[in-house]
């Protein structure tokens, strides 16, 4: 009796740990920059490639200016 | 429609976008929502040096017609079309369709000829008595 109630606990909190880290890891936003080209095609830069290593400070500088 | 009247209707339709700038080609300022010439100035600078970065990353001849770059901080966009562009920021986790959706129309409406204004047509003159 007492086995199952031990492994009972150890599933719901397992359960619990894992849902847990699986919904902080997918709220964290990361930065990217979408681009759009005439052609319809689209390219994602996500924040740590070469070309958002470029662009993204770009943006916040830009940001950081319009804000008081 | 003017740029300053585009960029108004811009702002009043959207709740998101906190600062807006449309420019030229060339980087002349057609409009702004920001009382400080130096910030608008600034958001143009960024926003040519994003078109022209992002367009380097592609080897073919397609033209950047709009990116946004998304940080924690905030959002970038940028839309482009015929001669004109404009960028515009908002608060983090925008809606990006929306916002697209709404710097195309401003684009649009800035384009946009005014409407000529309607002329009235004149009263008919009273029919003299016949005598």
């Amino acid at each position: 009796m007492r086995r199952k109630v031990l492994a009972a606990a150890g599933f719901a909190t397992g359960m619990f740990a894992g849902t847990f880290l699986y919904r902080r890891s997918s709220g964290r936003r990361r930065d990217r920059v979408d681009v759009y080209f005439a052609d319809g095609s689209m390219v994602s830069f996500v924040d740590g490639s070469p070309e958002a290593e470029r662009l993204l400070p770009v943006a916040r500088r830009a940001l950081a200016a319009t804000r008081p | 429609m003017d740029a300053s009247q585009a960029l108004a209707d811009l702002t009043e339709i959207s709740s998101q976008i906190e600062a807006a700038v449309l420019f030229d080609d060339g980087g002349a300022i057609l409009g702004s929502t920001l009382d400080d010439t130096a910030a608008a100035e600034e958001l143009v600078g960024a926003a040519t040096a994003l078109l022209a970065g992002a367009g380097e990353f592609r080897s073919g001849e397609a033209a950047v017609t709009q990116l946004e770059a998304s940080t924690q901080d905030g959002s970038v966009f940028v839309v482009r079309d015929e001669g004109r562009s404009v960028v515009a920021t908002t608060a983090p986790d925008p809606t990006v369709g929306l916002v697209f959706y709404d710097l195309k129309s401003c684009l649009h409406g800035a384009a946009e000829p005014e409407k000529p204004k309607r002329r009235r047509r004149a009263a008919p003159k009273a029919e003299e008595p016949a005598e």
